[in-house]
């Protein structure tokens, strides 16, 4: 019999659009709002309105009176669950002890006081302004500056200083380096708190059997399983009786890898009142209580030599931490040391970070956590030097590079850049804008009177989180394969995907690998009582992690897939490929769904094979990836009004191989949406009183689809071995680019009025003002 | 973010609303972009929320010959929605300066619900409409159950958040005038950059004959607690050529003698300079326009 070997159409690298879209496009998808159960309760939190205050006492009679209200628990109630945890460990650290609910004190404007549990989300609601709290307001501190002060008010009484941790490192000779400079650049540069801002705020519904034990969480969350290990600690929990799932995320970036006080208390309340419960944060809520990013003033000085090159760096970073820590607070600003040097050679540095305590909502990871701090800081810092040398911005970064041959690259801080050609985007993105050309329309533009610049950022990027002796959790990410009776597959992945879209390209990788279609395998993540452990969705790190733990799994299962296929052929020399297993000598071909169906019937068995086809992996990575890229930023200064247009927008990255070029667009385009929401517009402003004064959509300025410019992407492929794949992440990679090539970008609009550095955002009237008064803030 | 407790009234019959306003202590729901934030935020509490949306008669926009004004009117119903303003062929051919103002108002789902009469009634001193209306020297057509009365709009708008409006008393239309052949006009705006409200909005409107600029009208919002008509620079362009010079005189003149407000988003320094900018800004695309 003649066989012909039809090839599958391979899928990786192809624009698909995702399998997700149909079910969020339409409205079918489940989010934890839509999440109704019998007899489910509601929950209100009653959050402190002031920065800080001691609480003299609570009387919550008026508001469990109501009908309707069937419970209310404040600090004292909750003395059995377990702080709020802090995953990260830093030598020296001062923890505060993070209950749940406060007790005799609170430290931030939203601190979580008193909560009402009713019938209906209305009476609870209610409820809460009938709780009485005699509040003895106390001095607030909300500037990381100013409560580094002596005399400043305490944060936590303990600790005057409000320092919470300071952290030194260096590498090579930096002292020497100053001393033998001959050109020292130095600049204060500020990346101000932003409010992350996801569509849906979060989220928790709690649904306790006290017959089995069993707590079952639903919630918005980035990391299910972590969250079921350390909320099951919290609560004196089995962790096997305890089942987190995590229904449709709309949105995250950093802010829901965490876990929250509300999370614990709502599976406290379920336990307590016997019933299911249910809290939706407000949006009012998500700007108090979620997580800010960023929070960082940053001292820069630079050491180099007159011809350009870069000798030494030195950085003095005050990290904003907010009133406690929250999962990985302490974490960040070490991130930002540790890709302090972008992309360049420097071989000395020296950095101090001091964490502050403020009377502020914690700050943590955010879209890029600690490297888009690091990057602005650094392509600043380069594009000063530039300035100060008259050189060319993009010639002083080709001139530092590593070269090609130099990779694995050892930093000064002590990282191994796994492969580069940090050359090749910035050439690209060069050509892509034509750069001479450019610079000779900038030329004629100024000479007409228009403040036209031309900003440039080269960035790199630590990301798949990673070796797991380098990561607060584990760095490992893991996936099983189930190839059902039928020959239907499933992926199970530890990741947790809420917008990047594994469901597609998880799907398109296992598909090439079994070489069946895409339409027969559905990915399935975000439930802990059907997914084998897992770390979650955050870091870039889901495809270049998790994707080679699906392709390991792959490889176990089609092995044993052949062995099944040798033993229903006959032959000891069987290929398996485009979804049969087929005989070499005979071309006798056996379908992988023939196959499926009798490794579970199991009428027979190949030798040493157990029934059944699945397959599990847990991949451990041996480095980091670091993919890094090229932004170059058009922009033009309206003199009457300080009004900033993005004229043009070029990104090239380097992420190595791509999967799905559409979803890779898709995140340096939300990528670059949230550095130009850092770069122009966002700004969480406390003031004096630590009250958040842009505290809602009307005075929080998100950027708006009809504010973003035209994006160029462009790609260029540097091989790593750091993965079977030779993928790296892309997630953070936009954001991580965006905000210096911005600023940068305005600068060298106004530098000819001696403008040098202008801190975030760039609002029009501290352009016009700058414009206005000749470069003079 | 769940209001209090209120009670909710939906009349079809603008008889009915007034008989329910009357008894006072309601508050009334137009399109409810301003109202319904407030509640929910519980910084409004009415006990009472009467919603007008049923009642036909408010949406209407019609061309009336010889009503209020001597060119004729066009009666804006107070529920006609700023969408329904902006894409309204009457209105973009009668009285266009007013359908320019409309499709600068917030985005699109706000153009989609929010209404002219609701907008007015608030007086947001950040609001749109109050410049070109002030511009239009319109007038609003208050009604109660006992009679109705027309006051012109600087007379409307008292204060910031502060009309004449009467406890009893409903924005029944507004009326502007249909514009004379020939007139040229304008609104430019600098938008507050998350909420889109204006920091500062000017409205112009001019007419030239034989080389000389023979009418202007310019509104102002943002600047003040309450829009204005910016009668210096009208009367500093007015009998001039209109040159660029001209403009840059009168524009000049926009924001004195007026308390600016200021906020994280514009401090009165820089509101008043803007003003400036945006009155140029907008007296020059008006002049551009006018034949």
């Amino acid at each position: 019999m003649a066989t012909t070997i039809t090839k599958t159409e391979t899928l990786v690298g192809k624009r698909i659009r995702r399998k997700e879209d149909p079910r969020l496009i339409t409205g079918t998808a489940t989010y934890v709002d839509d999440i109704q159960m019998p007899g489910m309760h509601h929950a209100c939190i009653l959050r402190s309105p002031h920065g800080a205050a001691r609480i003299r006492s609570i009387n919550i009679k008026p508001a469990i009176n109501q009908a309707g209200v069937v419970a209310v628990f404040i600090g004292k109630d909750i003395e059995a669950v377990g702080p709020v945890p802090c995953g990260a460990s830093l030598p020296g650290l001062r923890v505060p002890a993070h209950s749940i609910l406060a007790k005799d004190r609170v430290y931030y404007v939203g601190h979580p006081v008193a909560v009402a549990v009713a019938t209906d989300r209305y009476i609870a609601r209610d409820a809460i302004d009938l709780i009485e709290v005699d509040y003895e307001p106390l001095q607030a501190v909300s500037d990381p500056e100013k409560a580094l002060e002596p005399g400043a008010p305490a944060v936590h009484p303990e600790w005057p200083d409000n320092t919470a941790f300071t952290f030194h490192q260096e590498g090579g000779e930096p002292e020497k380096a100053f001393k033998e400079a001959e050109v020292v650049v130095k600049q204060r540069i500020t990346s101000q708190r932003l409010v992350p801002t996801s569509i849906e705020t979060r989220g928790v519904v709690a649904d306790y059997r006290s017959a089995e034990k069993n707590l079952t969480l639903y919630s918005s969350t980035q990391i299910p399983h972590l969250l079921r290990t350390l909320v099951a600690q919290m609560l004196g929990l089995a962790e096997n009786r305890m089942r987190v799932i995590t229904p449709e995320v709309g949105g995250g970036f950093g802010s829901k890898l965490n876990v929250y006080a509300e999370e614990a208390l709502m599976g406290f309340v379920a336990m307590k009142i016997g019933k299911p419960v249910k809290w939706i944060e407000s949006r009012r809520e998500n700007f108090l209580c979620t997580i800010h990013g960023r929070g960082h003033v940053d001292y820069y000085e630079i050491a180099a030599r007159r011809d350009g090159t870069v000798l030494g760096l030195r950085l003095k970073l005050i990290q904003d931490l907010g009133a406690y820590h929250q999962l990985l607070t302490p974490a960040i600003p070490t991130l930002s040391v540790l890709m302090m040097p972008g992309l360049y050679k420097f071989r000395n540095v020296i950095a101090d970070i001091v964490g502050v305590f403020t009377n502020c909502v914690p700050t943590d990871a955010y879209r890029g956590a600690g490297r888009p701090e690091a990057t602005h800081g650094i392509e600043r810092m380069m594009d000063l030097l530039a300035l100060e040398l008259k050189m060319d911005p993009a010639e002083l970064r080709l001139k530092n590079f590593p070269g090609k041959g130099e990779f694995p690259y050892l930093t000064a801080t002590g990282l191994s850049y796994d492969s580069g050609d940090y050359a090749a985007p910035l050439k690209k993105a060069l050509d892509m804008v034509d750069y001479h050309k450019l610079r000779n329309a900038q030329r004629d533009a100024k000479a007409k009177g228009r403040l036209m610049g031309i900003g440039i950022s080269t960035y790199g990027e630590i990301c798949a989180f990673g070796p797991s002796p380098a990561t607060p959790a584990g760095g490992w990410e893991s996936a099983t394969v189930k190839i059902e009776p039928s020959g239907k597959v499933t992926v199970l992945t530890g990741t947790s995907p809420h917008g990047q879209g594994e469901e597609t390209t998880f799907a398109q990788i296992a598909a090439d690998e079994l070489g069946v279609s895409m339409d027969d395998i559905i990915v399935l993540h975000g439930d802990t009582s059907i997914v084998q452990y897992g770390i979650g969705t955050f870091g870039s790190r889901s495809t270049a992690v998790g994707g080679p733990a699906l392709y390991y799994a792959l490889q176990d299962l089609k092995a044993k897939i052949k062995k099944f296929g040798e033993m229903l052929l006959e032959s000891d020399d069987v290929t398996c490929s485009g979804g049969q297993c087929i005989c070499n000598k005979t071309g006798k071909t056996i379908e992988f769904a023939q196959i499926a169906a009798a490794s579970y019937r199991a009428m027979k068995l190949p030798p040493n094979t157990e029934p059944g086809l699945m397959a599990t992996h847990f991949w451990e990575p041996p480095n980091f990836a670091f993919p890094f890229g090229a932004h170059i930023v058009v922009s033009e200064v309206d003199r009457d009004t300080g009004q900033v247009e993005i004229q043009r927008y070029v990104a090239v990255d380097d992420c190595v191989n791509i999967i799905n070029p559409l979803l890779v667009d898709g995140q340096i385009h939300g990528g670059v949406a949230q550095g130009l929401g850092q770069a122009l517009c966002e700004q969480a402003v406390y003031d004096e009183n630590a009250q958040l004064i842009t505290g809602e959509l009307m005075d929080y300025a998100l950027p708006k689809a009809s504010t973003m410019p035209y994006i160029e992407t462009g790609h260029t492929i540097t091989p790593s071995p750091v993965n079977p794949l030779g993928v790296k992440g892309v997630g953070e990679a936009g954001t991580i680019g965006c905000s210096p090539a911005v600023v940068n970008s305005v600068v060298d609009a106004l530098s000819h009025l001696g403008v040098r550095h202008i801190d975030m955002p760039l609002t029009s009237e501290k352009l016009w003002k700058l414009v206005r008064q000749g470069g003079q803030a | 973010m769940i209001p209090q407790n209120f009670e909710y009234s939906a009349p079809t019959s603008l008889k009915e609303a007034l008989a329910l306003i009357a008894k006072g202590d309601a508050k009334v729901l137009a399109g409810g972009m301003s109202l319904i934030p407030l509640m929910k935020l519980r910084l409004a509490a009415p006990e009472h929320v009467v919603d007008l949306s049923r009642i036909a008669d408010l949406k209407s926009v019609h061309e009336d010959g010889k009503g209020e004004f001597p060119g004729g009117a066009l009666h804006l119903g107070a529920l006609a929605t700023h969408f329904e303003i902006e894409s309204s062929a009457l209105v973009r051919s009668k009285c266009p300066l007013l359908a320019e103002v409309a499709s600068n108002i917030g985005d699109v789902q706000v153009r989609n619900v929010g209404t002219i009469g609701g907008s007015t009634a608030h007086a947001d001193p950040a609001a749109d409409y109050p410049a070109g209306l002030m511009a239009l020297e319109a007038k609003v057509h208050l009604t109660t159950a006992k009679g109705e009365r027309t006051l012109p709009i600087d007379q409307f708008i008292v204060d910031a958040l502060s009309t004449a409006l009467k406890p009893n008393e409903l924005v029944r239309e507004i009326i502007v005038p249909v514009e004379t052949r020939g007139t040229g006009f304008s609104y430019q705006k600098l938008a507050q950059p998350a909420s889109g409200f204006a920091v500062v909005g000017v409205a112009a409107r001019v007419r030239k004959s034989a080389g000389k600029v023979t009418f202007v009208r310019v509104g102002v919002t943002g600047l003040a607690g309450k829009a204005f008509r910016a009668t210096r620079v009208e009367k500093l362009l007015e009998g001039t050529s209109g040159s660029a010079a001209d403009i840059q005189k009168a524009a000049a003149q926009a924001a004195e003698g007026v308390d600016a407000n200021t906020d994280l988003h514009a401090s009165a320094d820089y509101r008043r300079q803007m003003t400036k900018v945006f009155t140029a800004r907008a007296l020059t695309q008006a002049l551009s326009r006018a034949d």
